[in-house]
């Protein structure tokens, strides 16, 4: 598609941004219909076992309590674990909450108080007691690690490593070889906002369930399956979400057990989690990577093995993409990769921000490094000297890479070629200093997505889609589409999102809301357009200039041509002539208009080159990261500002990747220990640097209508290795499992 | 959060009545968490914010006395002790966050509670929330707990970062109570767990801690506190060391020393301060003390590396007061 930018590809500010730091944007846990009732949820604290009494008459007695909902007493819901499946199509028998007495899961829900007030719900949510007979369990990963497995069925955006050559043999026969194990910690998404569920109880029984979700589509399908209720009697709002990063992609317990209260009980219902809560569901997987590769002297890469474990829960198996990473990224003639789960005893491990990659590219990024130093060769030109042009798994072509752009240009602006090879060489007063640097690849995905545009007699531009902003910028480069394919200034653009109701749009995540959401508002404002010129056309009372092909639309109004560029006719105006009170189209987006074909034989990524610098102390062994540079190439930027801001953020949760975020398990009772923002360290001002993003050119008319790849992940993925391989060029030691924290 | 009265009284006497079921409430940063978290749970909270006791004032004999309602903010940024007393100024400002630092007050800086995982959780066993149920932090995640002053019972680290630098600026505690007033030495205020690690200090039913008194500080410019923590600002402290050295002729005349976030309670050796009087500065002196003041460390399942990191910190704490350059807290580099 053929894209002039006015609006698209500028730095504009979020369009919602005034509203949010206004209080006007309404988060899932600010409705507040009358009568509502505040739900608290108790949670189990063994890991594996049967409830055997619930003791509930002392909560009972406080007052404004409603009603105390456990397996015992809830209403129907389905009964089967199929009915409990969700978009992210995990295989396994999804957990049903509240479905009998048995746990599966320390955090898992027992019960969930109902009062008037917040106060009195939480009170006796505390009063709670419940007696369980317990089982044996496992929840430490080293003794899974023994149990683990291959899925018989597989999650479906699981890709199974190709592999290439003979591995072993050329391993043997390498001249250069490096071997190890790494480790990465699980993590949880720790979102600003905690998930909520406000239910309203519409007049006519129908739910109106405000939810933080990254999907409102998938929720309300979710919900209907699970609650056995028709879907239009759900309709899932989730107009604003305060972060997300995967924890969102799932639907959380809070919204099953606060639509299944208000079906009991006929009325409003909220449930909230607390920050504690946040640590009984969604985290991270934890991870080992066996890592070995095998070069030539000259720093060939001849041989890549790979072999990687990540776990899940023992009721779901959740795989996430891992080992592939290097195979496609590296010309290396001999490779192979295996993946497996291995079960535990907790909640089912999920999606976080660049699910597969952050761990994958990250762990194999601080391997290739190791192999770099192994052959005496410069971190850069090694990954040069073994760069693919095409995907190396797949054998097939891209639809683009920039990544050298990406290395050069980052390499430049962070003065990369001052750096001495020889660990621990550089110094700054008692510090040592260290530069790092690696690659990162993520997915350019594309899923069909529709959009909805509707000119109104206000003359303002309203778009609409169910797609979900969880603070990424949605609104903002959704409106800027909206001004450039129609011809409208942006402030005459509404956008509506995050409603179940509005056209179809797939769940929010994989970064590719931006190429698929953008390009569905490309496609509705074009067809308006057009319906609105032929419209006029037909319209007798028309100017005759405004009849004709010669018509232009600009700056929100219609103009004429040639002789007749005087004239001009507002929207609302040329509205009335055609005597209807809106104009509407909808289009869906699908992958390819240029043609599946080319879709089907290429194949799409994302890549950036990140160069980074510490601090380390070598008594103390701290650790500061001092300057942070990230060269991402990612096709067409719709917004370099909200896009920058994506790329930041996402370098902010590498470094705690990489130096401070660590779900501490103790396996005795199968719990995260450190479950509050206390304890669980994410980067706080003072870790983050400046930090430089910089956008290579990358046209790319074929990954998606709009040439557009999306940014929301690919910060993540190797920005963490290149802190860790700055930390070995400071120090000379290689640390393998992250995070490094104090005393590693 | 349970049920509770609560009362606001304005007369030390009339929030002193002394129950073992009454919470004081001044900041409310750690008193309130604690009852979300249905940790504390007090019958009564007498709210202290409208006591006296909101004064830094000069002391005849050169020193200086902290009113225990005065915030930690207000505390740090007094030209009285950022002039006298910056060692304090600085352990302060090394702890917490800006937001949390406004509202927390001296006193109860001084009576917080652990930050033990296992305290915060009430389904878990521990012998400070519940006496008597076991201590789940040992053989558990306890990479935070402390290796000094620990028992069968308890190995719960006492958190505070201003704390220290009180102990090794030998303040004085003045609490007031139903039996009248009493001082105590803040080094002799907080408790080894023993096998009563319920009873956090000193403190008696009904007494209250009215201010905190420093004798002068003799150290010039050399003094540090050296806090090493999990990330930059807003962690607790994996090791902290409060030093300060009275220094004459290039000599150490007297020296003074406390660690923080490795032990039960503010750690002072007073054998390990010892040896430091009369002596030049050096690296075999100062890893003396560092071993004297790590005598008899234990170690649990995670924490071992405290144990390791400590006299590293010790050592470079010495130096940075030796030498008359304290650490910064903004500048996050340590010298
Ligand atoms: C996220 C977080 C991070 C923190 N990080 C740090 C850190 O790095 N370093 C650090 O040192 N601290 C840190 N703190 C702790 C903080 O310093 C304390 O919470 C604060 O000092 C307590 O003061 P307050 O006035 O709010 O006490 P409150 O919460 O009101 O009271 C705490 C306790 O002291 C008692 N008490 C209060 N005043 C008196 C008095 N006058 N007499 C007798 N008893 C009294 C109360 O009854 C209660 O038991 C942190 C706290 C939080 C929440
Ligand atoms: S260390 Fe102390 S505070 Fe922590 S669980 Fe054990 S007894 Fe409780």
């Amino acid at each position: 598609m053929n894209v002039i930018s006015t609006h698209i590809g500028q730095p504009v500010s979020r369009i919602d941004g005034v509203a949010k730091v206004t209080g006007q944007a309404k988060y899932a846990a600010e409705p507040h219909p009358p009568g509502m009732l505040y739900g608290v949820v108790v949670n189990s604290p063994i890991a594996r076992g049967r409830i055997e009494t619930i003791h509930d008459a002392e909560a009972r007695q406080i007052p404004g309590v409603i009603e105390i909902m456990t397996h015992l007493n809830r209403p129907h819901a389905a009964l089967f674990e199929k009915s409990y499946m969700d978009g992210l199509g995990v295989p396994g028998a999804p957990y049903r909450p509240l479905h009998d007495g048995e746990i599966h899961f320390n955090g898992q829900p027992v019960a969930v108080v109902f009062a008037e007030t917040f106060e009195a719900a939480r009170e006796a949510a505390m009063l709670v007691r419940v007696d369980y007979e317990r089982w044996p369990h496992n929840a430490n990963f080293e003794v899974a690690l023994h149990q683990k497995y291959m899925p018989s069925k597989t999650r479906s955006n699981y890709v199974p490593p190709k592999p290439r050559g003979d591995a072993a043999a050329a391993y043997a026969l390498s001249a250069v070889k490096t071997e190890g194990r790494y480790h990465l910690a699980p993590e949880h998404h720790n979102p600003m906002e905690m998930h909520a569920t406000t239910v309203i109880v519409e007049d006519d029984g129908t739910f109106t369930v405000w939810d933080k979700t990254q999907g409102p589509q998938a929720v309300q399908a979710y919900l209907a399956s699970a609650l056995s209720l028709s879907k239009d009697q759900v309709r899932v709002r989730n107009p604003y979400v305060g972060g997300a990063f995967g924890s969102g992609l799932r639907a959380v317990y809070n919204v099953f057990l606060a639509t299944l209260a208000a079906k009991m009980l006929k009325r409003a219902v909220r449930v909230t989690l607390t920050r504690p809560q946040m640590f009984t569901h969604a985290f991270r997987p934890e991870a080992v990577m066996d890592i070995a590769l095998g070069a030539s002297r000259d720093g060939t890469l001849q041989s890549m093995i790979v072999k990687g474990v990540t776990d899940t829960s023992r009721f779901e198996h959740n795989m996430e993409n891992i080992v592939i990473w290097g195979l496609i990224n590296y010309r290396c003639p001999n490779a192979t990769a295996d993946y497996k789960v291995a079960p535990r005893d907790t909640y089912t491990s999920s999606d976080m921000r660049a699910p597969g990659a952050a761990t994958g590219v990250n762990l194999l990024e601080m391997a290739i490094d190791e192999m770099a130093y192994a052959c005496g060769m410069d971190p850069l030109a090694f990954r040069l000297h073994n760069y693919s042009d095409i995907d190396a798994m797949h054998d097939m072509p891209l639809t683009s890479k920039a990544l050298r752009d990406a290395m050069a240009q980052g390499a430049q602006h962070f003065g990369w070629h001052d750096r001495s090879m020889i660990p621990g060489s550089m110094r700054d007063g008692r510090e040592l200093v260290g530069w790092g640097m690696a690659t990162g690849i993520w997915d350019a995905m594309f899923s069909p997505t529709s959009a909805r545009a509707r000119l109104g007699q206000d003359g303002r531009l309203h778009i609409a889609t169910a797609a979900s902003d969880i603070g990424t910028g949605t609104y903002t480069i959704l409106a800027q589409t909206a001004a450039e394919a129609f011809g409208m200034p942006l402030d005459r653009i509404d956008i509506e999102l995050g409603d179940s109701a509005l056209p179809e749009c797939p769940t929010e995540g994989g970064s590719w809301t931006a190429a698929s959401a953008g390009a569905a508002v490309w496609l509705a404002c074009h067809s308006l357009r057009t319906k609105l010129f032929a419209a006029l056309a037909r319209c007798k009372n028309a100017p005759s200039w405004a009849r004709q092909d010669s018509v232009k639309l600009e700056g929100g109004a219609l103009h004429g041509m040639n002789e007749n560029a005087q004239d001009s006719l507002s929207l609302s105006d040329a509205l009335s002539l055609t005597g209807q009170d809106v104009l509407e189209a909808e289009e869906t987006a699908k992958p390819g208009l240029r043609g599946k074909i080319s879709q089907m034989r290429k194949a799409r990524f994302t890549h950036s080159a990140v160069f980074c610098e510490v601090r380390v102390d070598p008594e103390l062994g701290t650790v500061r990261v001092t300057r942070l540079v990230n060269a991402v190439a990612a096709g067409r930027i719709m917004n370099p500002k909200t896009a920058a801001s994506q790329i930041r953020g996402a370098m902010v949760m590498a470094t705690g990747m990489a130096l401070h975020e660590d779900s501490l398990m103790d396996e005795r009772v199968g719990q995260f220990m450190n479950h509050n923002f206390a304890e669980y360290h994410i980067p706080a001002h003072a870790d983050i640097p400046d930090m430089d993003v910089l956008f290579v050119n990358e046209h790319d008319d074929e990954v998606s209508p709009l040439g557009v790849k999306g940014v929301g992940e690919i910060g993540m993925c190797g920005t963490a290795a290149a802190i860790a391989n700055a930390i070995f060029h400071a120090t000379g030691r290689r640390e393998r499992n992250l995070p490094i924290t104090l005393g590693a | 959060m349970r049920s509770f009265s609560y009362s606001r009284p304005s007369a030390l006497d009339e929030a002193c009545q002394g129950a073992e079921s009454v919470r004081f409430l001044a900041g409310g940063t750690n008193l309130i968490d604690l009852m979300k978290s249905d940790v504390e749970r007090p019958a009564h909270v007498v709210d202290i914010k409208s006591l006296p006791m909101r004064d830094i004032t000069d002391r005849p004999d050169g020193g200086l006395r902290l009113g225990a309602l005065v915030t930690n903010a207000d505390t740090a940024a007094h030209p009285l002790v950022t002039g006298r007393y910056p060692l304090l100024a600085s352990a302060i400002l090394a702890g917490a966050s800006p937001q949390i630092r406004n509202m927390a007050t001296n006193g109860g800086n001084l009576n917080q509670r652990t930050r033990c995982h296992y305290f915060y959780d009430p389904a878990m066993a521990c012998n400070k929330r519940s006496p008597g149920t076991g201590c789940a932090a040992r053989g558990g995640r306890n990479r935070i707990m402390a290796v000094l002053g620990t028992s069968d019972a308890c190995i719960a680290t006492f958190p505070s970062d201003m704390c220290i630098a009180l102990a090794a600026l030998n303040a004085t505690v003045n609490l007031h109570g139903p039996q009248g007033e009493r001082t105590v030495s803040v080094r002799d205020y907080h408790r080894l767990p023993g096998d009563t690690p319920w009873r956090d200090n000193v403190l008696q039913p009904g007494e209250i801690v009215t201010a905190i008194d420093l004798p002068p500080a003799p150290f010039g410019p050399h003094h540090t506190y050296l806090k090493i923590r999990d990330r930059q600002s807003f962690a607790f402290a994996i090791v902290s060391v409060a030093v300060g050295l009275q220094m004459e002729d290039g000599r150490i005349r007297r020296g003074s020393i406390a660690l923080g976030g490795v032990g039960t309670k503010p750690w002072c050796v007073p054998e390990a301060e010892a040896l430091l009087n009369g002596q030049p500065p050096s690296h075999s002196l100062f890893r003396d003390v560092a071993e004297r003041l790590l005598h008899g460390a234990v170690a649990d399942r995670d924490n071992a590396a405290k144990i390791r990191l400590a006299p590293r910190v010790i050592e470079r704490a010495l130096w940075q007061a030796a030498v008359g350059t304290p650490q910064s807290q903004t500048d996050k580099a340590i010298r």
